[in-house]
């Protein structure tokens, strides 16, 4: 530990600019869902509403942190052949107990769930971050790395769930924003919206949008 | 410097065969260990949401509910309270088990068809059913003192396990009054859509016999007749083969001659009172 100091590297657990970089660069220009590209599968699934997008971010959140975590205070221990299965046996466990959470507090929204839930094992985002930086890096910038991303992908969620709800059924959270035409009001819902392949559009138009307004993340070919 | 040289020394004796082993058994216990505690400690909290969703469902097959409602377990008993009563019916005799001989709410059919003391083979049928007990719950739902619909406990195998719902008919024991499902594992996005309100709703007036009290309903491919017409078919899931002829097989079962049919013929005639 003495080398650390020595060098006037940062204490660890301060947050300055390097730690600050890591948490905020995956909510917009390193995002994982519209820059990387991962999670995109879920993402698609499960954004029907918002309270669904809430519960999901929630336990990627969690998943991911305590993942990193965990893996973080493994890395210099476990076998290089057997990394991977381990990370995938960490991630799964947690999943698991998220799942169990969800049944005994959330009954109704993990029927909705359902199978999702199990998916964030599979979800590309928790793996990637375990494996590319938790494994090289001491656990607290690892656990604001997973932190900082699946924030990312939890906004990404967010804005999507919310405007498929909007448009697809005139509401948010359940509640009834926009008044139906059906009910008397001006709004016609757009059914489309409520099925998977909206989900598709919304986030491409978001990709576009992004890389609209912030030209370098166009890769350059 | 002494950090790296430490670190690249451990990574090269990490990669040791038997310490491998002696890793991956740790990792796996410890995983384990942590799976299990937390199924062992919330397995309370789950049992009594399974069931306060499953009481939901008698509600909203009545028409008491609304799928959207967030109901407590208090909620739930006041309605159970106030409208149903659950009794228990002698399924091969049809005759309703006598009031005070068994607490018919807290009656655990699942238990009953797997315990070979209050349960029998099931003859041969389309609807996956291997064992049936002999007595299966009812709850009669009254309004001002009459019955005004009865809800019935059903299932059968659907595409991937077992589907629990309720049907609830009108008090002429052939009218379709609502239709849930509250347990399943059918196919997200596509048979999962039994427990959708939207196709429940389009059982509402269909009815579940011919005019030779055969229990006919199927569930179509397509589209079916409005109720009034066409009332002994149902639109069927799209994508949903498998589930949807689970469906037809297992009410057809359950309103028949094995299920509650004899007790549904004596409700008819106005035997079964209560």
């Amino acid at each position: 530990m003495s080398t650390v100091i020595g060098t006037g590297g940062p204490a660890p657990i301060a947050f300055g600019p390097k730690e600050r970089a890591i948490l905020t660069d995956p909510l917009v220009a390193n995002n994982p869902i519209t820059v990387q590209m991962l999670g995109v599968c879920s993402a698609l699934a499960i954004t029907t509403g918002v309270d669904n997008a809430l519960v999901m971010s929630v336990g990627v959140i969690l998943v991911a942190m305590v993942a990193s975590l965990a893996v973080s205070l493994i890395r210099d221990r476990t076998p290089t052949a057997i990394r991977i299965i381990v990370q995938l046996a960490i991630i799964a466990s947690l999943v698991t107990v998220f799942d169990q959470v969800l049944k005994a507090t959330f009954y109704e929204i993990s029927l909705e769930l359902s199978v999702f839930v199990g998916l964030i094992i599979t979800n590309c985002m928790v793996l990637g971050r375990a494996e590319g930086f938790a494994m090289q890096n001491p656990p607290y910038p690892a656990v604001l790395d997973a932190l900082g991303n699946a924030l990312g992908y939890a906004l990404i969620l967010i804005i999507v769930a919310a405007s498929r709800e909007l448009l697809g059924a005139g509401k948010l959270l359940g509640y009834q924003v926009l008044p139906l035409t059906t009910d008397g009001g001006w709004f016609e819902p757009n059914g489309l919206m409520l099925l998977p392949p909206s989900a598709l559009f919304v986030i491409g138009l978001l990709i576009w949008a992004m890389r609209t307004w912030w030209p370098e993340l166009v890769e350059k070919d | 410097m002494a950090e790296a040289t430490r670190t690249r020394a451990e990574r090269r004796n990490v990669n040791a065969p038997g310490y491998t082993v002696r890793f991956a058994l740790v990792v796996c216990l410890a995983c384990a260990a942590v799976v299990a505690v937390a199924a062992v400690l919330l397995e309370p909290r789950q049992a009594a949401n399974a069931r306060l969703y499953m009481e939901k469902n008698v509600l909203i097959a009545a028409g008491l509910a609304q799928p959207g409602d967030a109901l407590s377990i208090a909620d739930v008993d006041a309605l159970f309270e106030r409208y149903v009563e659950a009794r228990l019916v002698d399924l091969q005799a049809g005759e309703l088990v006598p009031e005070n001989a068994v607490d018919a709410r807290a009656f655990d059919q699942r238990a009953a068809r797997n315990d070979p003391a209050t349960s029998r083979l099931a003859p041969t049928n389309k609807a996956g059913i291997h064992r049936l007990p002999d007595r299966a719950v009812v709850y009669f739902i009254r309004r001002d003192d009459a019955v005004e619909q009865l809800v019935l406990a059903v299932e059968g195998l659907g595409m991937w396990g077992t589907m629990y719902g309720f049907v609830s008919l009108d008090p002429d024991a052939n009218t379709v009054g609502g239709l849930t499902y509250y347990e399943h594992r059918e196919t997200p996005g596509l048979g999962a859509e039994v427990a959708s309100p939207v196709w429940q709703r389009v059982w509402q007036g269909r009815k579940i016999y011919d005019d030779q009290w055969q229990a006919r309903i199927t569930v179509i491919k397509g589209i079916a007749g409005d109720p009034e017409d066409d009332p002994l078919r149902v639109d069927g899931l799209t994508g949903a083969t498998v589930t949807s002829n689970a469906v037809t097989n297992l009410m057809q079962f359950w309103l028949g001659p094995h299920g509650y049919g004899p007790f549904l013929d004596r409700f008819r005639e106005g035997e079964a009172e209560i």
